[in-house]
């Protein structure tokens, strides 16, 4: 009987990844919106390295990459605020808010590369 | 459980609901724009003189001179070294009468407490013929003198090897005809007023100013930096704006881009942050 159910709590376990998922979602959130606080007081170096630590705990995670995005931007880390926003998008396309915060940091991004180029 | 408990209960769920439906929050940033120039090596910094050209009714050199002098002043850390504008057309337009000879560093007007420059010239500038440039090649025979190092070296002597700001600058009057979208105003049957865009053809006069800034090290005399810019404005006929005020408007779009190459600039704005 228990060599019978051994089998299935082993498959359960190894199916079960929304559980984790679930977990590593809250986890991220709680990083992201302790990163909020700490960036409405204009700690955004904190902030930033909160963002980092959200999208690894959940690389599928839009909002933090948002989030993200903003704290290199703030920071000057053109590139690096590129890619996160492109992540952003990629993984939410309809939010409005991560395209019109895409499209404010790519005036600043293109006018910095015309004035580079010159 | 009576109607008004239950109400406040169903109210303060909404009013949590939409605590926890806050999922986004507008933030003020300030990104920052680093300098193209590292000009660390400066205390000081002289805006010598432009070649100008294009219409007559400013003096784009003494103009431009006075205004990146007075932005540099306040919007940078470098010390803005005052001198006379140096009539650098004249000289060019000297330097290229005798063959490469360099004459000009005597048009330098003296700095208090320094000595005189080495020589004076045969002819003060204002007695020399002013050359006519109206258009960008016109502009093109004097650029040469941007390239004569031992010219710019020289000036940098004299004043102790400070950054160099010289360059060109263009500014022509110009008359466009096309048709151009106004907004009419009407009256509709209820007697409201309306607003419907309309399509008007035009003459519209206005200016274009393209000045080419270039940044040179009085150390050594060569370029280390240059930028050029174009900017244009029209306006409708019926409109007598002097050519000054148009400059003046011209001139405020650049120099942001101007003071940008030497020192680092923040651009305010606002994202939105996610939960």
């Amino acid at each position: 009987m228990h060599f019978r159910v051994l089998p299935l709590i082993a498959a359960l376990a190894a199916f079960s990844p929304p559980a984790f998922a679930s977990d590593a979602r809250s986890e991220s959130k709680s990083q992201v919106e302790f990163g909020i606080r700490v960036a409405q007081s204009g700690l955004w170096k904190e902030a930033t390295y909160r963002w980092e630590k959200a999208v690894e705990l959940d690389p599928t995670y839009a909002a933090a990459w948002n989030n993200l995005a903003i704290g290199y931007e703030q920071e000057g880390r053109f590139e690096d605020a590129q890619k996160a926003y492109e992540r952003a998008v990629s993984l939410d396309p309809k939010n409005l808010y991560i395209r019109q915060n895409y499209d404010l940091f790519k005036e600043i991004n293109d006018r910095t590369k015309r004035r580079s180029n010159r | 459980m009576t109607a008004r408990s239950a109400a406040a209960i169903v109210s303060l769920g909404l009013l949590c609901g939409a605590g926890a439906c806050t999922n986004f929050y507008e933030i003020p940033i300030e990104t920052p724009i680093q300098p193209k120039l590292d000009v660390s090596a400066f205390q000081r910094i002289l805006v010598v003189g432009f070649i100008t050209g294009g219409t007559e009714d400013v003096d784009a050199n003494l103009e431009t001179v006075r205004l990146l002098r007075s932005q540099l002043r306040s919007k940078s850390n470098l010390r803005v070294i005052e001198a006379e504008v140096l009539p650098l057309a004249e000289i060019a337009a000297g330097q290229g009468r005798s063959a490469g000879e360099i004459t000009p560093v005597a048009h330098l007007p003296q700095q208090e407490g320094q000595q005189p420059a080495a020589q004076q010239p045969q002819d003060p500038p204002q007695q020399q013929d002013s050359p006519r440039i109206r258009t960008e090649k016109d502009l093109e025979r004097y650029q040469s003198i941007f390239a004569d190092v031992a010219f710019w070296k020289k000036i940098g002597e004299e004043y102790q090897n400070p950054l160099i700001v010289t360059g060109t600058v263009l500014f022509t009057p110009q008359q466009t005809s096309g048709f151009v979208t106004r907004n009419q105003e009407g009256w509709d049957n209820l007697g409201r007023r309306t607003t419907a865009p309309v399509r008007v053809w035009m003459e519209r006069k206005g200016f274009i100013l393209s000045p080419k800034f270039i940044f040179i090290d009085g150390r050594t005399g060569t370029t280390i930096h240059s930028e050029t810019f174009r900017e244009e404005i029209l306006y409708e006929p019926r409109q007598n704006t002097p050519a000054l005020s148009s400059y003046f408007d011209l001139m405020d779009r650049l120099v942001p881009s101007f003071l940008g190459s030497l020192s680092a600039q923040k651009i305010r704005g606002t994202r939105v942050l996610l939960r």
